[in-house]
């Protein structure tokens, strides 16, 4: 069984300059799965790996990052809908003014946040749930077009149980007026982009304390 | 069936959480030890400075640790790696892997599988590396058969230099002439 590639993006996005040279031109071949493809390291990864939920406070300053303190949870889930229990998501993302921490991000002049490091990790449950508490990302811009800003996002990895269900990708926000303008959310197929969308969830909001966001992520393989 | 998850560009800020985890040997690993090492290139030739490279590959009895209860294996066969932001290069530590069944009940020639990602990348490209001194197992490789032979050379890691250990390079060509064979399946 190959997989149905007409969810994901294209390799080549031009409106997305950085595709341009880093994309495939040969076609895929296909091969039939065997037991290494049958197989993938994400129970193992998962086993050796503990939780690092709350990106407010994991900067281990003693001091609470700045920002919009939300919650985001959702489930992972297969392709049949079935749960993927124990499952580790790694996330990486700008802190409230759209700054990164990476050492390449020097050209934005935003703040940084001592109290935010922006990095964190999480494991769903014996129901697939995950549950996470972070600052609400700032936009920030990036040199792909004149005047061109990514809408507020936040990146995430997941490793499946097979090789094929590697995912990386980034979760967006309802309503966001950037998401209509940015390349790299507009390469995926019109279809699926929703996908990627978080949508508030006033159930997971908790009073006095943070707003809540509710995605599911569903994996192949 | 519901529609899977997007994939999006791994972006150049990825190593603020998925760092190295590139050295996958240890005291209680049985096995040859090797290294892997090499550079991802782009269309124009030039390395790729922020990609991501990761490896799922078998024991040296050709098991996954799956098999073995995730929590008991000594050797996880995952490994993840940055390549050099000023050299390109990226490397791995691990063991040769043994061979694993295919489903005709054959052995495959040893085999790693690799996952590659990058900025500009909106999917990961899976490939697999094979060794360029099994040329006999090779031949008889029920996956590398279904390559054309002129392509299959992409696939091959050979022997760069001996060390301690045999240090074996394997680029990955994302475009271009000798575009790296990458599969679907
Ligand atoms: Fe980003």
């Amino acid at each position: 069984m190959t997989t149905d590639l007409s969810d994901h993006p294209p390799f080549r996005y031009p409106d997305y300059r950085s595709t341009i040279k880093r994309s495939p031109d040969m076609k895929m071949i296909e091969i039939i799965r065997t037991l290494t493809e049958e197989t993938g390291p994400g129970p193992i990864v998962a086993d050796l790996s503990s939780e690092d939920a709350d990106l407010t406070t994991n900067a281990g300053t003693g001091a609470a990052a700045i920002g919009e303190r939300i919650i985001v949870t959702g489930k992972v889930l297969d392709t049949y809908g079935g749960p993927l229990p124990k499952t580790l998501i790694e996330i990486w993302q700008a802190n409230a003014s759209g700054r990164y921490t990476h050492w390449r991000e020097t050209e934005f002049p935003a703040p940084l946040d001592p109290n935010f490091l922006g990095a964190g990790q999480c494991l769903t449950d014996d129901e697939g749930i995950y549950r996470f508490t972070t600052i609400k990302p700032g936009p920030y811009p990036w040199g792909n077009h004149a005047n061109a800003w990514r809408p507020s996002h936040i990146h995430l990895s997941l490793l499946g149980p097979r090789v094929r269900s590697r995912l990386v990708t980034q979760m967006y926000f309802e309503g966001d007026p950037l998401l209509a303008l940015d390349p790299i959310f507009n390469a995926v197929p019109e279809h699926s982009r929703s996908r990627m969308v978080a949508r508030y969830d006033h159930q997971v909001t908790v009073p006095n304390w943070a707003l809540g966001w509710r995605w599911d992520i569903v994996l192949e393989g | 069936m519901i529609g899977p998850t997007p994939s999006q560009t791994v972006g150049p800020y990825f190593t603020m959480k998925l760092s190295n985890n590139n050295v996958l040997i240890g005291p209680a690993v049985e096995g040859e030890p090797i290294r892997i090492e090499g550079r991802v290139f782009d269309g124009d030739g030039a390395f790729v400075e922020d990609a991501l490279v990761e490896i799922w590959q078998a024991d040296a009895a050709g098991e996954y640790a799956v098999s073995a209860g995730a929590g008991t294996a000594k050797f996880t066969g995952f490994g993840r790696a940055e390549s050099d932001p000023t050299t390109g290069t990226y490397w791995f530590e691990t063991i040769k892997p043994g061979r694993v069944p295919d489903p005709e009940g054959e052995l495959q020639a040893p085999h790693v599988s690799v996952i590659v990602q990058a900025r500009g990348m909106l999917r990961p490209v899976f490939t697999r590396l094979y060794f360029s001194d099994e040329m006999e197992a090779n031949d008889a490789d029920l996956i590398l058969r279904m390559v054309p032979p002129e392509r299959r050379s992409t696939l091959l890691a050979s022997v760069a230099r001996v060390e301690d250990r045999k240090v074996y390079q394997f680029d990955v060509r994302l475009q271009g002439d000798e575009e790296t064979v990458f599969f679907d399946f």
